[in-house]
């Protein structure tokens, strides 16, 4: 009997050697002279645990991890093949470990069971029921179930996805419009974008599928970063398969209406994940960002009414249309509806994507799903939504995940990353970074975020020297109100306030001279 | 339907880079110019085929597209991904962002560069190693990472590189 056995193929894993255990298991079967069918799932996102194998049985999938290549000889004379439990790394049935079992997926619902290029599986597991069901709408209705899901922007902004559909349905009809996605996901303790492409990739262009439908595009761009060269390859083979099945092309599920996809690389520049940026970047210009408006839902690509919205944004509408904008509303608090993908990073014990309703507080993932440090030392600082967001020190963990609850703090949800710090953190050089990054990503289009970086690097260097300390802080404080204020996008605008925690919460290490760091 | 199994997903990709002459630049550009905002593939394809961005293709990119050089070099200067010049045998890129800072990295990068002898955007000596830096390579439950060659590696340690390194430098001196 031949027996389907589970290795995950996101980048992750294979980071951890997932190629190499998939090799020492085709060795270790034939051995036994056992046939296995072996299948390159995308990640359960329980990042620890990678890479995870997981062996069909008749009661189930039994999951093994994490494996290295060189335990492979020995799981397989434990009994691997069979499911059995003799074995240190048997983890039995993955869907029941409280890290999933206490999740909410519903973008994530397919991640890590089934093979991501397979779209029959994709199919079989609801895919592209949303599609067929909007195939049947007309655009306004379609823009409705958006609108009654308050599907909020996920890439950080949290707009109101429906409105911007809206504005770009309401441009008059006979122009070309345009469907991008971005998916330049460049904040640091970010990957839930990356899951989505190389895990699910049918969701995604389902998704954007039914923006195109909904707003009367007839094309949609995927704007991926060069780093992520297997997401650019895992939808180009999606896409070619969504077409030959009549997904994508001149006749959308049978709407007979059209709507193409493709995929452009980015070029390594952090500036292109800023949505006007980024359509500079994809009309092959430098990614200088501009004022705004005129919004890019009125004059966007090439001038065009332009949809541009963040791959998350974009992958729940899948669950929106096929379940009812209603269904999804159901889930978050306030006016933060739906689920949230946070992605638990840095220096924590079990790193992953939770996707949960919004309302949990940051504590409960830290410490029920993240279970501490990876280092096993005391927690220090935590900073949620990316490099261009606050350092949250411990009195703020109670806070539930919430964009208005974390905006009152003069924090925010971003991206939906999490990275954990723990006590042997220098707060002063993280402070230091973030002028750092923005000096080396600004797009020097203004003078605050361009110049502003540069000067405050070189000001959190004076203070960390000890000189004119006090009069140098206020230097400081003054610089980043300027940037703030002065910033023509998020990149200057939002990179003083990183810094700002750091002179609020931890001024200690501010004022301290940096820690000697050791190679 | 399965194509993952027998796809192996992060084999690197070791093309081994045309001498440029004006006709493969022609050629690329070509290939792509129908395409609406073209510069960047091109500019991709380019790298791919001859591993970096040749000063002697703008003013051929600029005609073809019908662009000042001044524009084309603009893009090329803006991006850090495109390079000028030749890389040495293998791109090292090494995580400097925030989630791999907290499981070491700083103590990490510090030690690659000791390890190589090279600050950030220099070559070896010996040409063996290009050092770059990356600002997140999306692995960030599992850092320090690194990327060689356009293959991610999790979980580094400095015991870890030093085994790379030696590998990849014993393999290229083999293939001479």
């Amino acid at each position: 009997m031949t027996i389907t056995v589970y290795v995950p193929c996101d980048t992750t894993a294979l980071s951890l050697g997932a190629d190499r255990v998939a090799q020492e298991l085709k060795h270790a079967a034939a051995a036994q002279g056992q046939q296995i069918n072996l299948v390159r799932n995308g990640s359960r996102g329980l990042f620890w645990l990678e890479p995870l194998v997981e062996v069909q049985t008749p009661e189930g999938r039994v999951a093994y991890g994490p494996v290295e290549p060189e335990q492979v000889e020995g799981l397989a004379a434990a009994g691997l093949f069979e499911g059995k439990p003799d074995h240190l790394l048997h983890l039995g049935d993955i869907e029941k470990h409280p890290y999933l079992a206490q999740q909410q997926r519903l973008t994530f619902a397919r991640i890590g069971i089934t093979d991501p290029i397979c779209i029959d599986e994709y199919i079989s597991h609801g895919g592209f029921a949303g599609l067929e069901k909007a195939a049947a709408l007309t655009p306004q209705n379609i823009v409705d179930e958006v609108k009654a899901s308050g599907l909020r922007g996920r890439g950080g902004a949290a707009f109101p996805a429906g409105i911007k559909w809206q504005t770009v349905l309401d441009e008059p009809h006979g122009q070309q419009k345009y469907v991008v996605c971005n998916a330049d996901e460049g904040d640091s303790g970010t990957f839930a974008d990356r899951l989505v492409m190389e895990c699910d990739p049918y969701m995604l262009i389902e998704g954007m599928a039914i923006a195109g439908l909904a707003v009367g595009a007839t094309l949609g761009f995927i704007y991926v970063r060069s780093e992520y060269l297997l997401s650019e390859k895992m939808l180009n083979e999606a896409i070619r398969r969504a077409e030959a099945q009549g997904y994508l092309g001149e006749n959308v599920c049978g709407s007979g209406r059209p709507f193409h996809l493709e995929v452009r690389l980015g070029a390594g520049a952090y500036i292109c994940g800023e949505e006007i940026s980024l359509l500079e970047s994809l009309e092959g210009k430098r990614g200088l960002v501009r004022s705004k408006p005129p919004l890019p839902a009125i004059k966007g690509l090439f001038g065009q009414p332009t949809v541009v919205n963040n791959v998350l944004s974009l992958a729940a509408v899948p669950y929106i249309m096929a379940n009812g904008g209603k269904a999804y509303a159901d889930y978050g608090m306030g006016r933060s509806l739906g689920t949230l993908p946070i992605q638990l990073a840095g220096n924590i014990k079990q790193g992953g994507l939770i996707e949960l309703a919004f309302g949990v507080t940051l504590r409960t993932v830290l410490e029920d799903f993240g279970a501490g440090t990876f280092t096993g030392r005391q927690m220090k600082a935590v900073q949620v939504g990316g490099p261009l967001m606050a350092y949250m020190p411990e009195s703020q963990w109670d806070t539930p995940m919430d964009y208005e609850a974390f905006a009152a703090l003069g924090a925010g949800i971003g991206h939906g990353g999490v990275v954990v710090f723990d006590d042997t953190v220098d707060m002063g050089e993280q402070a230091r970074f973030a002028m750092e990054f923005c000096a080396v990503e600004s797009c020097g289009k203004c003078t605050p975020c361009r110049i502003g970086s540069v000067r405050g690097v070189e000001v959190i260097d004076r203070i960390r020297a000890g000189e004119n300390q006090n009069s140098n802080l206020e230097l400081l404080e003054d610089l980043c109100e300027t940037m703030v204020d002065g910033s023509l996008c998020a990149m200057g605008g939002m990179t003083p306030f990183p810094v700002q925690s750091v002179m609020k919460y931890f001024p200690e290490d501010l004022m301290a001279s940096p820690r000697q760091v050791e190679a | 339907m399965h194509m993952s199994e027998n796809t192996n997903h992060n084999a690197p990709v070791m093309t081994v880079p045309e001498d440029w002459s004006p006709d493969i630049i022609r050629q690329e550009v070509a290939a792509l110019q129908h395409k609406p905002g073209a510069l960047l593939p091109i500019l991709h394809a380019i790298q791919n085929r001859i591993g970096y961005v040749p000063e002697g293709a703008v003013p051929i990119i600029a005609e073809m597209l019908q662009q000042s050089r001044a524009d084309i070099h603009g893009v090329i200067s803006f991006y850090h991904h495109f390079r000028t010049r030749p890389a040495g045998s293998n791109l090292l890129e090494v995580c400097r962002a925030e989630a791999c800072q907290a499981r070491g990295g700083r103590a990490f990068e510090r030690h690659v560069q000791e390890k190589l002898g090279v600050d950030y955007h220099q070559t070896t000596a010996d040409n063996e190693f290009t050092l770059k830096p990356v600002y997140c390579l999306g692995n960030c439950a599992c850092g320090p990472s690194i990327r060689v060659n356009n293959e991610t590696i999790g979980r580094m340690t400095p015991q870890k590189f030093d085994q790379l390194a030696d590998k990849l430098t014993t393999s290229v001196l083999q293939l001479k």
